[in-house]
């Protein structure tokens, strides 16, 4: 029981992280909230790719010529590629954000599906 | 030169997007993409004849060794949809160039023809690559100009419908990247044939089963599969015209390729079908989604929305086929990806010359328009025929095919209600036909006794797809021939 709370503790994490931002950008009303739970949902992977390449007792990846253990860096190469796409997915999102706001006067959903039905 | 065509088709309009940016002016952006678009065809073309010459191309990028390097795989099922995506792209190209300044503003053009470069270069990237974690990184270069470029539509409700996609894309693609970082965690590896020959000693594990549950759901998102399909009748309703074309003709192909490479060259086919037993439940979602979403898209009073459920309903005809699991099937499926692909086109390129005309997609601001535009709608009805089956148009044969293969497995319930539901779609294209021929225009905010025929520049691509839905409808030689090659290839290679 012990080891699988404090064993896997890294997954728990991840498991609590994603259901928070799973759980904000369905709940939320407010345009922003939802990219911002949007974020943590997509942070949380970001954290099961980097905890899934740690070797214990490994070091970071520096080949000096010396036998060392080193964790897996491949997951850290794909995790910068997916930062990238969190950043330009969350900045889109913001632009579009700002667009609602500047036709629709309001980022609070219910607000807009009121108007769009009524146009 | 030839050797490198597999990584060109990529690169050509991958580059010409940022030149677009660099160079500004609207006439010669609209040039740069069009050579980069056709010459993307020619590429494809030219792919698929090497394909069933040689058989699968494999390409390693920058020497790089696979399973070490990415590497480009080319077989019969990928030229296939290489061909119908960069068909279609190149076909609204003479369509954009009035379209386009027409509905975004001479100012935005550009700006347009940058995105829909990226957005075409991320589909292809998705439909050559065989490393799974490439496939992330095309589909979100795809979806993020996707998002752009439906928020460029006039009415300000493309900005929500964009913001919608946005979210629910975003979610698709995490979980995408969750299932295949779940992958790499059991096998250690993201090159596809290298996974394919890994998962075997390791399929029994929960993990695996987790993995295929969310590769197949963040995909189906993308795809918008039945339930999951709450993101595209907006998109699609309230995005430009050429955009609206461009997504319906591509972008859910794409998708649902990258389903079956998942399903049959990484998963395989006994896996999906004996373990995860996921036949039954893709059976039922498709059905639902013929039954519901045909029954909707009757109800509709915007075209354009008519033909997003309708597209939804479509969906569900290619999933039908895939739950067969089956050489026959498989064949239904890629079959009507190619027609489908023309037969929505057509109609969305119709909506687009009405548009362009009349400036709206109510059926009540359209009554009697068939008598003002009759070759746009002329054009509107044959493509209608062709999505409702009727014989001598590509609809018929890939419905025909479709039933054969339920036949085949002795589904005879499936088969009528392939029937059933094609009626459903008579009644759907039905209702814009009559609107538009035998209805008196109603004195309202549209003045339709100004409307005019539309130009020549975008008459002539509808043409060109309403000539390819009758040819494809007699003709069956080559698209049949090749989607039954791929379709057999695919499951005689998967375990």
């Amino acid at each position: 029981m012990v080891d699988l709370i404090l064993g896997l503790y890294n997954y728990w994490i991840v498991i609590a992280l994603m259901m928070a931002g799973l759980y904000i950008v369905i709940s939320r009303q407010n345009l922003i909230k939802k990219l911002i739970g949007l974020n943590i949902f997509q942070t949380s992977v970001f954290v099961l790719y980097i905890s899934i390449g740690k070797v214990f007792g490994g070091t970071a990846p520096i080949l000096d010529g010396t036998d060392r253990i080193y964790s897996n860096p491949l997951p850290h190469v794909l995790i910068l590629t997916a930062i990238v796409v969190g950043v330009a997915t969350a900045a889109l999102g913001l632009a579009l954000v700002v667009r609602i706001k500047e036709e629709y006067g309001t980022i609070e959903e219910d607000d807009i599906n009121q108007m769009d039905d009524e146009s | 030169m030839a050797e490198h065509f597999p990584v060109l088709i990529v690169l050509l309009p991958l580059i010409a997007a940022p030149l677009c940016v660099a160079l500004r002016h609207g006439g010669g952006t609209w040039l740069l993409a069009t050579l980069a678009t056709w010459g993307s065809f020619a590429i494809s073309i030219a792919l698929l004849a090497q394909v069933l010459e040689d058989g699968t191309i494999k390409y390693q990028l920058g020497n790089w060794v696979a399973p070490w390097g990415i590497e480009y795989v080319v077989d019969e099922l990928n030229a296939y949809i290489l061909l119908v995506v960069t068909a279609i792209a190149s076909v609204i190209m003479p369509f954009a160039a009035r379209s386009v300044p027409a509905e975004m503003g001479q100012r935005g053009v550009y700006l347009f023809y940058t995105m829909y470069l990226l957005c075409l270069s991320g589909l292809l990237g998705m439909t050559v690559t065989g490393d799974a974690f490439n496939v992330f990184v095309f589909l979100e270069i795809s979806s993020l100009s996707s998002y752009a470029l439906i928020s460029l539509g006039r009415n300000r409700k493309a900005l929500h419908a964009a913001y919608q996609y946005l979210v629910l894309g975003t979610i698709g693609a995490t979980f995408f990247l969750i299932g295949v970082g779940l992958l790499y965690l059991m096998t250690g590896t993201l090159n596809m044939a290298d996974l394919a020959a890994r998962i075997d000693k390791v399929e029994d594990s929960r993990i695996i089963y987790t993995a295929f549950g969310f590769i197949v759901l963040g995909i189906g998102l993308k795809l918008a599969v039945f339930p999951l399909h709450a993101w595209l009748p907006n998109a699609y309703t309230y995005a430009p015209s050429v955009v609206s074309i461009f997504l319906a003709g591509t972008a859910t192909k794409v998708s649902l390729y990258l389903l079956l490479r998942f399903i049959y060259s990484v998963f395989g086919h006994s896996f999906t079908f004996d373990k995860v037993v996921a036949g039954p439940l893709i059976l039922v979602l498709a059905v639902a989604a013929i039954v519901i979403c045909s029954l909707v898209a009757v109800w509709q009073r915007n075209i354009k929305r008519i033909l997003a459920f309708s597209s939804v309903a479509q969906i569900g005809y290619m999933l039908l086929g895939v739950s067969l699991g089956t050489v026959m099937g498989l064949q239904a499926t890629l079959l009507h990806i190619f027609n489908h692909a023309m037969m929505k086109a057509g109609l969305f390129l119709a909506c687009g010359c009405i548009l362009y005309r009349v400036g709206s997609m109510k059926l009540v601001d359209l009554q009697g328009v068939g008598r003002r535009m009759p070759w746009t709608m002329m054009a509107f009805t044959l493509c209608g025929l062709s999505l409702i089956g009727v014989p001598l148009t590509a609809g018929f044969i890939s419905k025909w095919y479709l039933v054969t293969a339920t036949l085949e497995r002795g589904w005879w319930a499936a088969a009528v209600l392939i029937v059933l539901a094609s009626l459903l779609a008579l009644v759907y294209v039905g209702k814009v036909v009559q609107a538009a021929f035998f209805k008196e225009p109603e004195t309202g905010v549209v003045n339709l006794a100004e409307v005019r025929e539309a130009p020549l520049s975008l008459l002539i691509p509808t043409w060109i797809l309403v000539f390819a839905n009758l040819y494809f409808g007699i003709e069956t030689d080559i698209s049949a021939d090749i989607a039954g090659q791929a379709a057999k290839q695919l499951i005689g290679a998967s375990r």
